[in-house]
């Protein structure tokens, strides 16, 4: 028996949200007196996977056929429940992210398994199985039980500190029989956003709405962002008049984030910009008008125009990262 | 073509969430239920203009719900939706909703399945990559634009980090955000042949619920806001060190 954990991985090397994956299924297998088993796919130094052993994994099921590389949900989906029968697991864990949430819920139709999306917690054991989730646009937490034998979670990047320790994982091959299906969906190009970081996984983050008055603006948010090495976002008005791309729109029509710093700047903090970011752990917020409803839901508030404040903090994480490397 | 809509129902955005029964449940009072945003803005409006360009030759919009969604369904209907399946069951459990939805769906001939990305409640997104394996079909996720060609589709979705264009065959499900189409008001005569159009009622799939939900809790409030001077800016640096450590 073991608890099955999916890691993802650039170009060979995993991801740090699948680090938090992997050490969170090492705590629920220790929960249930097992141990914690990774499932990798694609092209990834063996090295690499051993090292998943620092955050617990004790094994990994390694699939190398470069086909993987990229995450064909069907083929991934085939490659977790084999592991999954092999190893008799009563536990599958995925990040909840844009691959983990196109495969979880197949894995769950074919295992027979409760799904719990969006896990900010370890499963409470004492009554049943029962994972904290964010509801209601983070209005309320839900505690969600699976009574299945089996289980899948999806953990929400971002919600545990990573602890790396001492030890390797031993790496076996892993061999699945593929159908032609598990690759029907062609990729036809892709597009990275280069050179900056991804807003879904981003620890930091600064963001600009209206009061920025214009993208001609939008450098001061920039040279924040880049001296803190967050990503950008912005509010929907922003994203709709085109001065920024559309990625970067957070809130119930946009992207939903949880990062440990967000700063926003000229946002007035409306419910529904507040629904993609009231998971973020410290809130700090710029506005000139004192009564912007954003400052109820802020750790910090600065009330200032922020074509001088933004500037100014900009300096002030220069020069505390240059005294602090 | 057949389109099928997944549509389901989610208190508003703006609704307070009171709890009650010892915070085993959300006080209904006062909820103002609205149609999932993704499905409604992007899902539903999309699959219309499929139809208005000739590609589709019919909508169908399916909800899982009782009684009380047909005032829902009815706004579906009302922005174009030809007509509407309503399987009589709760929607607690995705694994529940989508066996109920693939077993209404595997013998009806759809050829393209449209949902949202999420339902703003629980933000599962389950659905409908639940569907496509109960179905046997393919499954691309968060799609921004959708075009559908001689049997297939071609998709921009969003990856980690970037966005990528995929094609599959049809039969197929895509969940759909923004960038896919653009909301729609219903109008006067939308609204009033609504009323007219197929509301079928299915009962459900024998199929258990492997999920419920124990209990809720509000979030801690907060401690409120401390206020730092526009010209201190060190200060806000240091105390996101040393107090909020986030830098
Ligand atoms: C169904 C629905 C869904 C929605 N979904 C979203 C969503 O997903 N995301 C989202 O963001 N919005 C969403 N909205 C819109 C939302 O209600 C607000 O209208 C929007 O968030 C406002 O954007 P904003 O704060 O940038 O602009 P505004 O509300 O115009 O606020 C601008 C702020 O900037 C401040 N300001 C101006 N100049 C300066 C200056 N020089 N220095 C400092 N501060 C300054 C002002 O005091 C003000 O508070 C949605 C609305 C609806 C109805
Ligand atoms: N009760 C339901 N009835 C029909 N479709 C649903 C229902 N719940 C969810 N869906 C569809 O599945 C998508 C994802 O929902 P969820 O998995 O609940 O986050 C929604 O955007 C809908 O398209």
């Amino acid at each position: 028996m073991s608890v099955i954990v999916l890691v993802e991985h650039t170009e060979g090397t995993i991801k740090k949200k699948s680090l938090e994956a992997v050490q969170y299924a090492a705590e629920i297998a220790k929960k249930l007196g097992t141990t914690a088993t990774a499932v990798a796919t694609g092209k990834i130094a063996d090295t690499e996977l051993q090292g998943l052993g620092a955050y617990g994994a004790q094994k990994v099921l390694y699939v190398a056929d470069d086909r993987l590389n990229d995450l064909h949900a069907r083929a991934i989906t085939r490659v977790l429940v084999a592991a999954a029968k092999q190893e008799n697991s009563p536990v599958i864990v995925t990040l909840h992210d844009v691959n983990g949430r196109a495969i979880a819920p197949r894995v769950a139709i074919q295992l027979k398994a409760g799904l719990i999306s969006g896990a900010l917690s370890y499963p409470d054991t004492v009554k049943g199985f029962v994972v904290k989730k964010s509801a209601f646009s983070g209005k309320a937490f839900a505690y969600v039980n699976a009574t299945s034998e089996v289980k899948v979670i999806m953990l929400a990047p971002n919600s545990f500190q990573l602890n790396k320790t001492e030890g390797a994982a031993t790496v076996e091959n892993f061999s699945v029989n593929f159908e032609d299906k598990d690759f029907g969906v062609k990729v036809k190009s892709v597009d990275k956003i280069t050179g900056e970081v991804p807003l879904s996984d981003a620890e930091l983050v600064v963001s600009g709405g209206r009061g920025l008055k214009g993208p001609e603006n939008w450098g001061i948010i920039e040279d924040l962002a880049h001296a803190l090495g967050a990503a950008t976002a912005c509010s929907r008005p922003v994203a709709d008049a085109g001065w920024r791309p559309h990625h970067e729109h957070v809130g119930q029509t946009g992207g939903t984030i949880r990062p440990n710093l967000y700063i926003a700047a000229g946002i007035s903090g409306a419910i529904q910009h507040l629904a993609g970011v009231s998971g973020s752990k410290t809130i700090v917020v710029i506005n000139k008008d004192p009564e912007a409803p954003f400052f109820k839901a802020a750790n910090y508030g600065v009330v200032g125009d922020l074509n001088e404040v933004l500037p100014r903090l900009t300096e002030a994480v220069k020069k505390f990262k240059a005294e602090h490397h | 073509m057949k389109v099928l809509v997944c549509i389901s129902q989610v208190p508003d955005t703006v609704t307070k969430i009171v709890l009650k029964d010892n915070n085993t449940a959300v006080e209904e009072n006062g909820v103002t239920y609205i149609l999932n945003p993704y499905d409604e803005w992007y899902a539903l409006v999309r699959a219309l203009e499929l139809k208005e360009t000739g590609v589709a030759e019919s909508v169908h919009v399916i909800m899982v719900g009782k009684a009380n969604t047909e005032p829902v369904i009815r706004k579906a209907l009302a922005i174009g939706g030809d007509e509407a399946i309503r399987i009589d069951a709760d929607s607690n459990d995705s694994y529940a909703t989508a066996n109920y939805i693939a077993e209404y769906a595997k013998n009806e001939g759809y050829d393209l399945i449209l949902c949202g990305k999420e339902s703003i409640d629980y933000a599962n997104g389950a659905v409908g990559p639940m569907l496509a394996e109960l179905l046997d079909t393919d499954f691309i996720g968060f799609a921004t634009n959708i075009a559908v060609a001689d049997n297939t589709a071609t998709v921009k979705r969003e990856i980690d980090g970037g966005e990528e264009t995929d094609e599959a065959n049809l039969p197929l499900v895509i969940s759909c955000q923004k960038g896919v189409a653009e909301a729609r008001i219903p109008n006067m005569r939308g609204i009033m042949t609504a009323r007219t159009k197929p509301l079928k009622v299915v009962t459900p799939a024998a199929v258990t619920a492997l999920t419920s939900v124990t209990h809720y809790e509000l979030p801690p409030a907060k401690a409120g806001v401390k206020l730092i001077a526009a010209d201190q800016m060190d200060e806000l640096v240091n105390l996101l060190h040393t107090e909020a450590k986030v830098i």
